[in-house]
């Protein structure tokens, strides 16, 4: 979300030349502390990913397994050599909990990224290309959405979905769609509003005068121009896609929890184990969550400084996207995502009436 | 006062939205009856609360009900959804209090410390624990600070709002706010302001050091950005000692945004009272909609979350006002 206002508000700061390795240039231009912080994000998401991807082969058991060979774990047992994180209250290991979790969010992550943007970024280049009526509505609706706390939205539109029950990947399904419905207003107004500023550049125009249809402008000419800053606002909604996930498996409207292990509803299981003094059911996997939230946001934090040029400070500074956080008096996201409501600023509608 | 004139339909598309999300899914006597009822009855049923009408009137006398300030009555438990507003929300109000105290006390220093040392040890580690409670969720700090607290040291009660026997004797104050702490003083009992201030702390400090997270970053960004001005570098120049240039002068002009977010949090505080609500088993409106939310009572549903709506739309109004009162740069 830092990244909305900014957008908005800066105009058109070109991306970094494309030469060679794409990473390599990205990695270059940062310096220092920044650096760390790229790279330390990098590490985490790539454990993160690899924990996902390898989930079967690296957890001891199923992540639904309550026994092994005949032999069953027991309840709440504490760490041991068998159970490296110990049991849950259902009597699952916890180890193989936590990495399937990952596997789960990785999955719901990708798909609400995905879904995002395949529908966020050609309704805000329509929009904001042609305006008139339809571009009113939308961003009306859109802003109204914006504006609602967005933990809520999802729980609703995920109750509308699944209408309480679900098929194993219909519940991640359901779980990406409802998430992706918090998030495709953010891709909206970023695009349309930079669309709308980038519509009567001259190269623009040009290509309207060659007799290019609308579409091709759209998608050849201006998508180009508007998409630098996708990957930013991409990564900083991981994130909170990610927070939004937990928040609802932790409220009980996520994932089945026999489809697929999910951090938040084992965190929700483990809220009694913590009154009674019961700490391995909840710290494992909440410990995940931040992991890979931290690492996230690490990761777009930097992504927004090497992107937008004109943040960086001179002489390799440590100085991390002070600017944009200048433009952001809203930049709830933090307490959002974590809080799974309204992270984002009040819609500032005015910028474009 | 273009901003005035959208707020109409702002909360209308989110009404109308809200209802018709709740239709899609099914009546609601099916939804929260339905394996429990045979087809006749629940037929009869539905008449009987009216789901059996055409959607579009439906519709027009749900708009109607608002316009009264009618926002339906649960299926459930019978309660008036506006009842359940003005008691639970009264709940939910004093959390948010609660939390917005600890989030300044611990924000505001904090951001001020890694403002005056920028880019040194202290900055750093400040902003590691800004991104470290930027990405916990709050239910997380929330079982943590419960197992610390409450089940190893023992000095916090884990849940509710007061002990059971303060809450029995404080439903009998009157007149009653349903602010506990209120109702406690009005009762007069010290001991009972204590046990409810002690049951406050630990879901004010899940929620607040969350909010403390964006103060944090608000004032340091702020302040930084301040201390470079030229009224700044002129107070300096006439020999102010430092210590006021940053009190008396910086300060306070770092601090207007972080006002204005305040006003933002109300949205974010309604929104995340649901996961703080729900660790702590505070009795507010989170709380609550999350019970009718899987009891699938969903006339309680949509009157909760289109009475937040509202809410959310005026506030964000009001924001913008004071917004512009605060800096005459901002003109709406």
């Amino acid at each position: 979300m830092s990244a909305i206002v900014t957008i908005e508000t800066e105009g058109l700061a070109g991306p970094p030349p494309r030469r060679g390795f794409p990473g390599v240039a990205l990695l270059r231009s940062t310096h220092g502390l920044q650096r760390g912080m790229l790279l330390g994000g990098i590490a985490v998401i790539t454990l993160f990913v690899a924990a996902a991807v390898l989930a079967p082969l690296l957890a001891p058991y199923g992540f639904n397994a309550d026994r092994a060979g005949g032999v069953i774990f027991g309840t709440q047992q504490p760490p041991s050599a068998a159970h490296l994180f110990g049991t849950t209250v259902g009597g699952q290991d916890v180890l193989s909990r936590v990495l399937f979790g990952a596997r789960t969010a990785l999955t719901v992550i990708v798909l609400a990224v995905a879904i995002s943007l395949l529908v966020g970024v050609p309704l805000g280049l329509v929009s904001g290309y042609f305006g008139g009526v339809l571009d009113r509505i939308l961003v009306l609706i859109t802003d109204a959405l914006y504006a609602f706390p967005s933990l809520l939205l999802a729980i609703i539109v995920s109750i509308m979905i699944s209408g309480g029950r679900s098929t194993p990947f219909g519940g991640i399904l359901a779980a990406a769609i409802s998430i992706t419905v918090v998030y495709v207003p953010q891709y909206f107004r970023v695009v349309r509003n930079l669309t709308v500023s980038v519509k009567n550049e001259p190269f623009v125009e040009s290509a309207r005068i060659t007799g290019a249809r609308p579409g091709r402008i759209m998608f050849r000419h201006v998508l180009p121009n508007v998409s630098q800053t996708l990957p930013v606002l991409a990564t900083l909604n991981a994130s909170e896609a990610i927070l939004t996930l937990a928040g609802l498996g932790f409220l009980g409207f996520g994932i089945e929890p026999s489809a697929a292990a999910e951090w938040g509803y084992d965190l929700n299981k483990a809220l009694a184990d913590a009154t009674n003094g019961i700490w391995w059911t909840g710290v494992y996997p909440g410990l995940a969550i931040v992991l890979v939230v931290a690492g996230v946001t690490l990761v777009g934090e930097s992504l927004n400084d090497v992107l937008n040029p004109m943040l960086r400070t001179r002489g390799g500074g440590t100085s991390t996207a002070d600017e944009d956080e200048i433009a952001l008096p809203g930049d709830l996201g933090p307490a959002a995502g974590a809080l799974g409501s309204g992270s984002d600023p009040a819609p500032t509608t005015e910028d474009d009436r | 006062m273009v901003r005035l004139a959208l707020i109409v339909p702002t909360v209308l598309i989110l009404v109308t939205v809200v209802f018709f999300f709740m239709r899609v899914i099914g009546d609601p006597i099916t939804a929260s009856q339905g394996g429990r009822l045979s087809a006749a009855q629940l037929a009869e049923r539905r008449a009987a609360a009216g789901f059996d009408r055409p959607i579009l009137t439906q519709y027009g006398e749900y708009l109607a009900g608002l316009l009264r300030g009618d926002f339906g009555t649960a299926l459930t438990d019978h309660r008036a959804i506006s009842e359940v507003l003005v008691t639970n929300g009264a709940a939910t109000l004093e959390l948010s209090v609660w939390a917005l105290l600890v989030a300044f006390l611990v924000g505001v220093p904090l951001g001020r410390l890694a403002a005056r040392y920028r880019d040194r040890l202290p900055d750093v580690s400040i902003r590691m624990f800004a991104v470290l409670v930027y990405a916990a969720p709050v239910f997380f700090v929330g079982l943590l600070l419960k197992l610390l607290f409450s089940a190893t040291l023992g000095w916090l009660p884990a849940s509710g709002r007061a002990s059971a026997g303060v809450e029995v004797a404080l439903t009998n104050v009157q007149p009653k706010t349903n602010i506990m702490v209120v109702d406690a003083i009005l009762y007069g009992d010290t001991g009972y302001v204590l046990d409810v201030l002690r049951h406050a702390i630990l879901p004010a400090l899940a929620l607040g050091l969350l909010t403390a997270g964006v103060f944090i970053r608000l004032i340091r960004i702020n302040l930084i950005e301040t201390m470079r001005t030229d009224y700044v570098t002129a107070a300096r120049a006439r020999g102010v000692p430092e210590r006021l240039v940053v009190r008396k002068h910086a300060f306070r002009n770092a601090l207007v945004p972080v006002v204005t977010v305040m006003g933002m949090q109300i949205a974010m505080l309604l929104g995340g009272a649901i996961l703080t609500e729900t660790t702590f088993e505070w009795q507010g409106l989170g709380y609550v909609l999350s019970r009718y939310l899987l009891a699938r009572d969903f006339v309680a549903v949509q009157g909760l979350v289109t009475a937040i709506a509202v809410v959310v739309a005026l506030a964000s109004f009001l924001i913008d006002v004071i917004n512009a009162l605060v800096d005459p740069r901002v003109r709406y």
